[in-house]
């Protein structure tokens, strides 16, 4: 661990009725620390990434967020949500709302920030992902590529202590991949701490700190991108990346 | 066609009647229908249990026998209210059922992950209810409202059996005048017509308008 831990899951235990997807998983995740979680549909990545800010309640096991047991539900949970962002496969933007409305909304109804503040922060922070020109467009009037985008954005709008990415690019087209990438690339540059589940290796080789890689609810490697991807130490994550790499 | 003319005055005060429980036994059943939705999918489990119940109650109970138990009731228990208030609680609760269930109706078409990017922002559950889900649940849950609160104004001519001013119980004394039982009831009927087809426009309009905003 280079740095203090920020998320620790210890001995994370759930089933979806039989289905065992997340068993006995240990994982630390140092502030300012970029991990990705990679592995096959269905072996409990997205619940992994799900249960850290209890989107997803767990059986057994302790989560803390900075050095805090993540809270049942109730104002406590809603404080610690607050302090975590979540950007979600199909973007979730608040559909009837405009962009900057978006962005707006969090701080205004839960850090209770004046409208003046709120409104130029969301701003700085649309143009920082390139999206100054969209502010008054409604959600479903952007591509993917920039509902993502506007997504981090208000996931950014709440100085979260560390950002849960669940496979941010897997319903995008192909060429707005890269829009979403870059901006998280920059994010994991500037030293946020993240957890981002996702398919892109690229991403995975050149931005995380640690891969996790896991299979059937299990983490079954816990490695330096480059020994993982030149070197894999099971039988299951080197059958997964021959898979994937070799097109 | 002079059972109107000649009546004029005791037609207008039965549909005044009529509009006046239309109108605040509406308002309630709107208010206390969108707080039991917020129960019926609250996370605490007594709100729901609460929810679940007073939906089954009020919605399997006879008006009439809603009517009978606040009007012979609630006076046991040292509640004495004018009649026309009786009749409001009575309408408005019995209706609030159903908007609570044409409300959860509208809940169950946003989608999920709303609701999940609301929570995930740390918005506590009535935030993430007010502020993201109803606003969006709005616009399918007006067509079902409409129905029923038409449903509602002819309903309110129960209470005209129990001593409240309404449209329909002015045939009663029309009836001892002499008039003729066809005309009186078409002109009872054209005064419903008036109140609902108000309703199904305003609600008419509410739809256009709200369609336009997405």
């Amino acid at each position: 661990m280079p740095e203090e831990p920020l998320i620790v899951l210890r001995g994370v235990n759930k089933h979806f009725g039989r289905l065992h997807v997340l068993k006995d998983i240990e994982l630390t995740v140092g502030r300012g620390e970029v991990v990705v979680v990679i592995g096959p549909s269905g072996s409990g990545k997205s619940t992994l990434c799900r249960a850290i800010n209890r989107l997803e309640p767990v059986e057994s096991g302790t989560i803390t967020v900075d050095g805090q047991p993540l809270p049942a539900e109730g104002r406590a949970l809603a404080k610690l949500r607050a302090d975590v962002g979540m950007v979600f496969q199909s973007f979730n933007l608040f559909a009837h709302r405009t962009v900057l409305d978006n962005v707006m909304l969090a701080p205004l109804k839960v850090r209770r920030h004046g409208k003046a503040e709120a409104e130029r922060k969301a701003r700085e922070l649309l143009d920082r992902v390139g999206l100054t020109a969209q502010a008054d467009k409604l959600p479903a009037q952007l591509s993917g590529g920039q509902q993502q985008r506007v997504a981090i954005a208000r996931a950014l709008a709440m100085d979260p202590k560390a950002m849960l990415f669940d496979e941010p690019t897997s319903a995008l087209d192909p060429e707005m991949i890269n829009e979403v990438l870059e901006v998280m690339q920059q994010l994991a540059e500037e030293g946020m701490t993240m957890v981002v589940v996702t398919h892109e290796m690229g991403f995975a080789r050149s931005a995380a700190d640690r891969v996790v890689f896991m299979a059937d609810g299990e983490i079954i490697e816990d490695r330096v991108p480059e020994d993982f991807f030149t070197d894999p130490r099971t039988d299951r994550a080197r059958d997964f990346l021959s898979k994937i790499l070799h097109h | 066609m002079n059972v109107l003319t000649d009546n004029f005055s005791l037609y207008g005060k039965g549909l005044w009647g009529t509009v006046q429980l239309t109108l605040l036994a509406g308002a309630l059943a709107l208010a206390v229908g969108v707080l039991i939705a917020g129960f019926r999918v609250s996370p605490v489990k007594a709100l729901r249990v609460f929810g679940t119940a007073w939906v089954t109650v009020l919605r399997n109970t006879p008006l009439t026998l809603l009517f009978f138990a606040v009007l012979l009731g609630l006076p046991r228990f040292g509640v004495v209210l004018p009649f026309m208030v009786f009749a409001v609680l009575a309408l408005g609760a019995y209706t609030s059922a159903f908007i609570c269930e044409a409300v959860r109706a509208g809940i169950n078409t946003v989608p999920l992950g709303q609701g999940e990017a609301a929570r995930s922002l740390g918005m506590t559950f009535t935030q993430t209810l007010s502020l993201v889900v109803l606003p969006q649940a709005a616009r399918s849950v007006i067509p079902p409202i409409g129905s029923t609160l038409i449903a509602l104004a002819k309903n309110s001519a129960i209470a005209g059996s129990f001593s409240v001013t309404e449209l329909l119980g002015t045939y009663k004394p029309l009836n001892e005048r002499g008039y003729g039982i066809v005309w009186t009831f078409v002109w009872i009927a054209v005064g419903y017509l008036i109140v609902t087809l108000t309703l199904a426009g305003v609600f008419g309009l509410l739809e256009r308008k709200l369609g336009v905003a997405r």
